[in-house]
């Protein structure tokens, strides 16, 4: 990450947004999500830096956003200022699956309850802005939580300082955390 | 000398004897001379007593003249309210001449079954005295009123029954009269009253204003009244938000043209019952219509808000442009509240340069509308000493709909802006001379996911027409920008999660922020400049 020092000023992830994270989602170890959460409530859902695709730099093979027989993310669509027609999410909804060139099938998750506003679809077209800029270009969702659920969202969450941690106790817990 | 025919008489006749007030009895007569409805109550309803008594035709009755000796003397009124529908006109020969005084005190001292005292007890001098009291107490510049009456919504009911009645006794005579013809009260209380108010504050009293002065009038006892016409008009009575019941008037009205005679009549007494009470007026409510202000504004403060920032009813800011403008226009129009809109808006911790944002306040009912250029001048120096963080100019009064010069056209104008760009990558003077060459470059913006909770989802295409880069250091330059208006520049510097395409990180090649924004020109000519 850049040094805020170096900038003169934070990044714009640092002025607007709270870094949240999940660990090991569905139990799979080391499937981590990192939710930016914008002041203003909306949540863009990235692949957190420990996860394996970004730990064991993958190559991708493909993203797929229709998540079931009779459901594709590429399908919602949302209209008006109220956000009218979008998928309402819970928090293991699935956004999409990444299979990596060596077999490897990742599910990402919401990880919050909100209505979906949009998908990155630019990730279908060029996959590497996955690896090289997970955290902005490289964003799987747009979700906009309910006004009244904005402070509750986040309560099952980890904040940075608790991730750094789990992420520190998987060093020392094993030389091969993931 | 009242201007009722011979033919008349045995309308008055029956309206008297159905409780209605003389006034009243003046409308459903059509009687349009103002002047009659201006002599005092008492000495109308005493003339009106002499024309129904008059048989020989002696007296000084002007309208009497043709008058028949048959027609019956007068009646007492109260005793023929229940019989009076059935015998009416001139067929009740047998009633013994009542004194006079009685049918007065009958006619006076009884609340009008029609107009409910409105015309009785609200349009003398006594009335006139208390509304203008209170007008005067609110303390307003004004040079001319409007005088607004609000009646209960079931007078219109009554009104109807009475002129069922009326109908009634001019199909027998064989007159030709339509409804239309009859004073409306508000027209009678109007024609009384415009006068006298006019005398009490000396200014005219007019059709048309810009200061209203609005009296209402309730009469709780007989607010059920009008209740049964949503049995027979459910469709127009629908429940609204903003509406406290749905017995409007216009609501009633429009119910009462479209039943029946036979199902009025069957529904409601004809004529109307008499209440024991009058109405009750209600305070008296001044308005004047809102006066608009313009002028444009620049920002100087990084820290302070165009409007007042709230977020979970707690203040993020202690200002806000708005308020360092509006409330020096608060006290000096004595207004009672205010609607503030520009030519856009900026972020907090934006700068607005140069000529300024064109921005206009609605002022709600000023107390004082009336202002030289001079005192306008005065005001914006008021408003620039009050603050370092902004400054006005060309403030000015404005009419309503020149207000709508400020938001036409806003998505075509062009805004010119400034930015402190910081680039990841070290940069050389040669690394950014490619920019000054773009033109018109056209952009695609998602709605930026900083705006995205309160508008809707859209890709927006917007031109940049020109671009300056000015060297710094190796990680930050100046970029002027001309642009169309609507241009997220925030966005397409920093590329919004790639939601803005292209933008400045894709056209360098590394990774760019805005560090500072200044807005150095909005380019709307409205308001006109003012010459200091």
């Amino acid at each position: 990450m850049e040094s805020a020092e170096y900038r003169g000023t934070p990044s714009v992830i640092d002025r607007y947004f709270t870094r949240w994270y999940k660990t090991d989602l569905k139990g799979k170890p080391c499937e981590d999500h990192c939710i930016l959460q914008h002041s203003n409530r909306i949540c863009v859902i990235t692949l957190a830096e420990s996860h394996p695709i970004l730990q064991k730099k993958k190559r991708i093979q493909s993203i797929n956003y229709q998540i079931s027989a009779g459901c594709s993310r590429l399908q919602n669509k949302v209209s008006g200022k109220s956000k009218r027609g979008g998928q309402f999410l819970t928090e293991l909804a699935p956004l999409c699956r990444i299979t990596s060139t060596d077999g490897e099938e990742y599910t990402i998750f919401s990880c919050i309850r909100g209505r979906l506003l949009e998908v990155n679809e630019d990730i279908l077209k060029t996959p590497d802005l996955l690896l090289e800029k997970p955290s902005t270009e490289g964003y799987i969702a747009v979700i906009l939580p309910k006004f009244e659920e904005s402070k509750s969202i986040t309560e099952g969450l980890l904040t940075r300082a608790e991730y750094e941690d789990v992420l520190l106790k998987r060093t020392g817990e094993s030389k091969e955390p993931c | 000398m009242l201007p009722l025919k011979t033919k008349d008489r045995p309308i008055v006749r029956a309206l008297l004897a159905a409780g209605c007030c003389a006034r009243c009895v003046l409308r459903f007569c059509c009687i349009g001379l103002q002047s009659a409805y201006r002599q005092t109550y008492e000495d109308l309803a005493s003339e009106l007593h002499a024309f129904v008594s008059d048989e020989e035709g002696d007296k000084p009755s002007d309208g009497a003249k043709q008058e028949r000796p048959e027609d019956p003397p007068c009646k007492k009124a109260r005793l023929e309210t229940e019989q009076g529908d059935a015998e009416d006109g001139d067929g009740a020969g047998g009633t013994q001449p009542q004194p006079e005084t009685d049918v007065d005190t009958a006619v006076s001292s009884t609340v009008c079954v029609v107009c409910l005292g409105v015309l009785q007890h609200y349009c003398d001098k006594t009335f006139a005295k208390k509304v203008s009291e209170v007008v005067t107490a609110e303390d307003y510049q004004f040079d001319s009123l409007v005088l607004s009456v609000s009646l209960p919504a079931q007078l219109s009911v009554r009104e109807h029954s009475t002129w069922l009645l009326v109908k009634k006794q001019v199909r027998e005579k064989g007159v030709c009269l339509g409804k239309d013809d009859v004073i409306q009260v508000k027209e009678a209380f109007k024609w009384i009253m415009n006068d006298l108010v006019s005398r009490e504050l000396g200014v005219p009293v007019l059709a048309k204003s810009l200061f209203e002065v609005s009296v209402g009038f309730t009469h709780p006892e007989t607010d059920g009244d009008c209740h049964f016409l949503a049995t027979t008009c459910s469709d127009c009575f629908k429940p609204a938000k903003n509406k406290l019941s749905v017995f409007t008037r216009m609501a009633v009205v429009k119910a009462l043209e479209k039943i029946s005679e036979e199902n009025f009549r069957r529904r409601f007494p004809c004529p109307p019952s008499r209440p024991s009470t009058g109405c009750a007026a209600q305070d008296v409510q001044c308005l004047h219509v809102s006066v608009f202000v313009a002028g444009r504004y620049n920002k100087f403060s990084r820290t302070l808000p165009q409007t007042p920032w709230v977020i979970d009813g707690e203040r993020r800011m202690e200002s806000s442009v708005e308020e360092l403008i509006t409330a020096p226009l608060l006290s000096s129009f004595r207004s009672e509240g205010f609607n503030f809109c520009s030519s856009g808006r900026e972020d907090v911790d934006v700068r607005t340069l140069g000529n300024g944002r064109p921005f206009a306040v609605e002022l709600l009912n000023p107390h004082r509308a009336q202002f030289s250029r001079a005192e306008m001048h005065q005001l914006q120096e008021a408003i620039n000493s009050s603050s370092e963080l902004i400054r006005v100019r060309d403030l000015q009064i404005v009419t309503r709909d020149a207000v709508a010069h400020m938001k036409e056209g806003e998505e075509d104008k062009t805004k010119s802006y400034g930015a402190l760009i910081w680039t990841q990558r070290p940069i050389e003077k040669d690394d950014i001379e490619f920019i000054n060459n773009i033109k018109e470059l056209r952009i695609a913006q998602k709605t930026p996911l900083r705006v995205l909770h309160r508008r809707p989802l859209a890709v927006r295409q917007r031109l940049i027409h020109t671009m300056a880069a000015s060297f710094l250091d190796a990680h930050h330059f100046h970029l002027n920008l001309r642009t169309q208006a609507g241009t997220y520049i925030k966005e397409f510097v920093h590329g919004d999660f790639g939601r803005t395409k292209p933008n400045l990180c894709e056209l360098m090649n590394a990774d760019t922020d805005i560090l500072e924004l200044d807005v150095e020109s909005v380019d709307v000519d409205w308001p006109p400049a003012v010459e200091d």
